[in-house]
């Protein structure tokens, strides 16, 4: 196959890390330690990951095991978003449910309607890409919403004593949120095969695929993409503007966290 | 010296009740708000009363702010009770109370848009008469209607804000140390407004730390002093509290 590059295939390409370290330190940017790092981590992840697909992916193997890192996915991505947003209430048990309200939509469509044969080979990736991508756009419409409440809180009450209900006063900030968290996916998906090839079509192509098919699992997966991530947002968007109110419609109180 | 000197005998509740509060507003009974950082107000017992201009003083961070958001619910007593005409505001639905008891905020907080934007976010369906008409209550000329509001002057805007507030044909107005941001002549429009509301019968609930401001708009007057009250009452009775020499 000619995806086959071999261990020592492997190894030359890290003569590319050397690359880095070496520029890193012609210009002292003081991150030599920093890449050697990174890429022995990559490396040692991957690996890892690898055996256990591995052992997986093994036809002999029930699904139940796919399912299972399936769902341990969701749980790593949703503890991802509770560390990268942590003064964000509940914000852990909010997107777990969003990552699987996603996975069970996006999964549902593309194997319950029969796009892709239900296999640990199809699940496994299919699921990593779409809570891999949600996770980023999750991180920021839940920020965006907390920080838009807790900063604008003057406007916010405004409409309160106004008479609105804590939905309707926090529509506009939560609107502003969940389009600020879109739009860099729905970029993406316009200007797909002119500026980047995505790494689904890379992939397979290296693998030895057809560009035909591999296109077709790329839009595909594009698709799967854009509703997960839409999916994700509105949900921790709306459960994060909820949980920032009280039953009687009070915005409750935000303190800045602590500088990092 | 300050009027605000620890150790100055509290008043009694039969004689706040007889300095020209015929009938009650807002009632609190042993009401306490604790804050993040600790107590804001502490079983506060003592009656708004319905009619012309209550104003609230005490230093920053006395409660007077915290006193006025449980009037219109923004904010939910810890301990005790709050009633607006007797009746539970924990019973009351929020939304319908606010409607009822309109806000003007510290700061001016526009909303985006025109001027005319800004009063339709208070009710439906605004037409240009009534918006004309609302302008107007606050002593704005109708043209300022298609006048961007983030273009408006502080007072100007903080006078818009009146406007909004007054779609909602509140009977109480809380006004939350609404000059404080305004210049002089802004100052004194909004205090006029204030005064004509009074007449009017909206009752208005203002909170100022400007103790010149209180002698000059206050008919009763409710002193609060590290989150207690310490005084209650007709300004009359006041002077005192309200002397700042």
């Amino acid at each position: 196959m000619t995806a086959d590059i071999g261990w020592r295939g492997l190894a030359i390409s890290l003569v590319l890390v050397g690359v880095t370290v070496a520029l890193s330190r012609w210009r002292r940017l003081g991150l030599e330690r920093s890449v050697v790092w990174a890429a022995t981590r990559a490396l040692v992840q991957l690996l890892a990951v690898g055996v256990v697909l591995h052992v997986v992916l093994d036809a002999g193997h029930s699904l139940a095991w796919a399912w299972l890192w399936v769902a341990a996915m969701l749980v790593v991505a949703a503890a991802v978003v509770r560390w990268r947003a942590p003064e964000v209430p509940d914000v852990f048990s909010l997107s777990l449910a969003a990552f699987t309200l996603a996975a069970v939509l996006s999964l549902g469509v593309l194997f319950g309607l029969g796009v892709f044969e239900l296999e640990a080979r199809a699940l496994i990736p299919l699921a990593g890409i779409m809570v891999g991508n949600s996770m980023a756009a999750t991180i920021l419409v839940a920020r965006r919403v907390f920080e838009e409440l807790r900063d604008k809180r003057d406007e916010v009450e405004a409409r309160l004593a106004l008479g609105y209900t804590s939905t309707d006063a926090a529509r506009p900030y939560v609107r502003a949120a969940l389009r600020t968290a879109l739009t860099p996916q729905i970029e993406t998906t316009k200007v797909v095969g002119l500026v980047v090839l995505p790494g689904t079509m890379t992939g397979l192509i290296l693998a030895g695929v057809e560009p035909l098919d591999a296109v077709r699992v790329q839009a595909a997966v594009m698709f799967l993409l854009l509703g997960a991530v839409t999916t994700t947002t509105a949900v921790v968007a709306v459960g994060v503007s909820r949980r920032l109110f009280t039953p009687d419609h009070r915005l409750v109180r935000m303190e800045r966290a602590a500088e990092d | 010296m300050s009027p605000w000197v620890e150790g100055r005998a509290r008043v009694v509740d039969g004689e706040c009740d007889n300095a020209g509060i015929d009938d009650t507003l807002f009632a609190f009974e042993h009401v306490g708000v604790i804050g993040p950082r600790g107590p804001l107000l502490r079983d506060v017992d003592g009656q708004l009363p319905a009619h012309g201009v209550t104003v609230i003083v005490g230093r920053s961070g006395a409660g007077k702010s915290t006193l006025l958001r449980l009037c219109n619910r923004l904010e939910a007593p810890t301990t005790g009770t709050v009633r607006f005409r007797g009746d539970d505001v924990a019973g009351l639905d929020p939304m319908h109370l606010r409607r009822r008891v309109g806000m003007v905020f510290q700061r001016p907080t526009p909303v985006g848009g025109t001027v005319r934007d800004n009063l339709a976010v208070a009710t439906g369906g605004l037409d240009g008469k009534a918006a004309a008409a609302a302008v107007e209550r606050a002593d704005l000329a109708p043209g300022f209607l298609d006048r961007p509001a983030h273009e408006l002057s502080g007072g100007e805007a903080q006078r818009m804000c009146l406007a909004r507030a007054l779609v909602t044909a509140p009977e109480v107005l809380l006004m939350d140390e609404p000059t404080s941001s305004v210049d002089p002549e802004s100052t004194r429009a909004l205090e006029g407004l204030a005064r004509s509301l009074a007449e009017s019968g909206v009752a208005v609930l203002w909170v100022t730390h400007d103790l010149a401001q209180a002698r000059r708009l206050a008919d009763h007057v409710l002193v609060l002093v590290d989150g207690a009250i310490e005084y209650a009452g007709g300004s009359a009775g006041a002077g005192e509290f309200l002397d700042d020499r």
